[in-house]
């Protein structure tokens, strides 16, 4: 359907919800690639001005990748909950932003209808709304999901803790764990990004985490981030494996481009499951996703970023996972140009999750080729601080010796526990408390040179 | 009371190069930490930026025997060459031409150098790791000219290599850069180079560094590779299992010893 709006004089024509929704969207470097980013900043809100007209319902009619050739858009449709829908079922999506932004609506408002929101209705909406809306309403959202312990209660932030190694050498990422550990990071979960893909090594990796874990009963999570069907594998060998992993993006193409299918995912959830590691819950998948993945696999289908991204979420919501991450600078320059994209993104994204009902957490970082540094890393940590973002993540010094990009460090993440008053997941925080790592009022405290997590690893008794 | 508290666990850094045991001012990074990783930032940004010294490069493989070409890909600057990768893989008008004017040389192996994201990988590694690859190397894989080429990205070499009518072409290129190897060479293996190929046709030799993987071993490894690859007639995925699993049996081998 063509949409139209008139506005000081002129009329400008949309061909269709998908270009409505690529022109409404905040400039970024890989809607100008894809060729489909408005032409003028006029005719960006001109179309943000017809965007808020067009009725939420509308979406459920007009899809933006045909039902038939797309199983995202089956699985977004399929899986709609019109009940949940119903209080929202009459409004625009500029209604929507007012919505959202009332004060009558609060946490259990939103958790009631975020079945019946589709990512698209979430992404439009988003293109609707300035940085602070984007803050403020997703901190109205609450998911708490569980594993080992408790991820997503108010008040908290969690952190992921990232101890990657570019040769996989077992002692230096134990090193690197225990040096986390001694700064509080991990609650989240311990995942490692392996170099190999090699089964043998993915399970001594395995292994090696779970060795830590298990000695010092730390009350969290392993995650190995290969292939969902490596994963698989090491399941049926015996291996290990808390939580499985997969990247995966917002339409069926894009997906395909990484090996798998909804219905691998499934597969993999019920391996995981049927291991029962889990203590307080089980919450088993681990997501992460990024806008631009769609595009430069070339299967996005015309769809902006953004909107991709978001059908992502969809994705990832239907698998009850523990943990969800926008990986929002790691992509590069072409996707997202500098800092003010990367920001943006950072806030559309989390926000676009939470709405839909996921624990979303975000990997704040850049390369070195793209036009951003640690002011804008610290703004956007800041920013998502304030907006409740449930997880961030801790790599030593920032700096990921395997990956060559920078995140956030476990400084990071003290930062923002200071700064706003953040404890960490509460049996993580009783278990730092138990090992003498942190005080009364959870802060670090000095560590000794004899203390236990050192002794470990100094005796070899950790990855000898 | 030192204002910064020191982390007692300086002895783990032997096993990682990562950045533990920075210790912390209050829940900061101290100021010697700050300005380290500032600097390593810069260090990577210059490679980043730092136009490639291309009458250096040509020096000094002149010097070394090989004969040169030098071409542009159609991204005019290093901006439109970070936004728009797709022109960082096209030739310009003319470099199209003068390639077109060099005499189809049926090449076995046709050597490319482009900067990619880091200039500094080329200074420092380029004319080095070709010395060592003509030391292992049988000649039919070392006859020039060697293309130097300009903002470009891997698939470059796609064009150039059909261009020149070679069998496989080698393209050496800067890596993206890290905070801790600004510097890194990325060696990438395409047999039968024409535009329609994609990266599950290649095979990578990464981090190609005096630190990383020196050059003797990745000019080994890429002798390996392309005689391998001649033979089977492919590069991409199934070359790479090949050599997986020759790893594999490798390390086998040295576990029973």
């Amino acid at each position: 359907m063509e949409y139209r709006h008139r506005v000081a004089g002129r009329t400008w024509v949309f061909r269709d919800l998908k270009e409505l929704l690529a022109r409404a969207s905040p400039l970024r470097s890989g809607d100008q690639l894809a060729g489909i980013a408005a032409s003028s900043t006029a005719e960006r809100m001109a179309a943000r001005m017809a965007l808020a007209e067009v009725p939420l319902r509308r979406f459920l009619d007009e899809v933006v990748i045909p039902y038939e050739s797309d199983d995202v858009t089956r699985l977004v449709l399929d899986t709609h909950d019109n009940e949940a829908f119903a209080p929202i079922g009459a409004l625009t999506v500029g209604d929507f932003r007012d919505w959202l932004l009332s004060d009558a609506v609060d946490s259990e408002v939103l958790a009631r209808i975020k079945a019946g929101i589709t990512p698209e209705m979430a992404a439009a909406v988003s293109k609707l709304m300035r940085n602070q809306d984007l803050i403020l309403v997703a901190r109205k959202c609450r998911v708490i999901t569980r594993f080992r312990d408790t991820i997503g209660l108010p008040g908290t932030l969690s952190a992921r803790l990232q101890p990657n190694h570019p040769t996989d050498d077992p002692r230096g990422i134990a090193a690197a764990i225990i040096d986390g550990l001694l700064y509080g990071s991990g609650d989240a979960v311990i995942g490692i990004n392996p170099a190999s893909d090699s089964l043998p090594a993915l399970t001594e990796l395995l292994h090696l985490t779970d060795d830590i874990i298990q000695h010092f009963e730390i009350p969290t999570q392993s995650c190995v981030l290969t292939h969902v069907t490596n994963q698989i594998d090491a399941i049926e060998k015996g291996a290990p494996v808390d939580l499985v992993f997969q990247s995966i993006a917002g339409t069926e193409l894009a997906n395909k481009s990484y090996g798998i299918t909804l219905k691998m995912l499934a597969e993999a959830r019920d391996a995981a499951l049927s291991l029962k590691r889990g203590t307080v819950g089980d919450d088993v998948m681990y997501f992460e996703t990024g806008q631009g993945s769609a595009l430069s696999a070339n299967a996005h289908h015309g769809v902006d970023q953004q909107t991709c991204e978001a059908r992502a979420y969809a994705v990832a919501r239907a698998y009850a996972p523990l943990l969800v991450n926008t990986v929002v600078g790691f992509i590069g320059p072409e996707y997202l140009y500098d800092g003010k994209q990367i920001i943006r993104a950072g806030l559309e994204d989390h926000f676009c999750g939470k709405l839909l009902g996921l624990p979303l957490g975000c990997d704040v970082c850049y390369t070195n080729h793209a036009e951003a540094d640690q002011d804008d890393m610290d703004t956007l940590l800041t920013l998502l601080g304030t907006a409740g973002v449930t997880y961030i993540m801790g790599v030593p010094g920032a700096d990921d010796i395997m990956l060559n990009y920078q995140s956030t460090s476990f400084h990071d993440a003290l930062y923002l526990r200071e700064l706003l008053g953040l404890a960490r997941a509460p049996e993580f925080d009783a278990w730092l408390k138990k090992m003498d790592l942190t005080d009364e009022k959870h802060r670090m405290q000095p560590i000794t040179p004899g203390h236990r997590l050192l002794e470990q690893i100094r005796t070899r008794a950790l990855a000898p | 009371m030192p204002i910064v508290t020191v982390d007692p666990w300086m002895e783990l850094r032997t096993h990682t190069a990562a950045r533990i045991a920075l210790g912390r001012t209050g829940v900061s990074m101290p100021t010697h930490e700050v300005l380290r990783f500032g600097y390593a930032h810069a260090e990577a940004r210059d490679a980043v930026y730092t136009p490639l010294d291309e009458d250096a490069l040509r020096e000094a493989l002149e010097g070394d025997g090989w004969t040169t070409v030098t071409v542009h890909s159609a991204a005019k600057d290093r901006s439109t060459y970070l936004a728009r990768p797709d022109l960082g893989r096209q030739l310009d008008g003319p470099s199209e031409e003068a390639l077109g004017k060099q005499a189809s040389s049926k090449h076995e192996v046709l050597l490319v150098v482009g900067d990619g994201l880091s200039s500094a990988a080329i200074h420092r590694n380029a004319a080095p790791f070709l010395r060592a690859l003509r030391k292992h190397a049988p000649a039919k894989f070392c006859k020039g000219p060697v293309v130097i080429a300009r903002q470009a990205r891997v698939a470059l070499g796609d064009a150039i290599g059909e261009k020149l009518g070679a069998k496989l072409v080698a393209v050496l290129i800067g890596e993206r850069p890290g905070l801790s190897s600004p510097d890194s060479l990325g060696i990438y293996l395409t047999l039968d180079p024409r535009p329609d190929r994609t990266d599950a046709d290649r095979n990578c030799i990464s981090n190609v560094r005096p630190e990383g993987l020196p050059h003797d071993a990745a000019a080994k490894r890429m002798v390996w590779l392309c005689k391998e690859a001649l033979r089977l007639g492919k590069t991409g995925v199934e070359l790479k299992e090949r050599s997986d699993l020759l790893e594999i049996e490798a390390q086998a081998g040295k576990d029973d010893s």
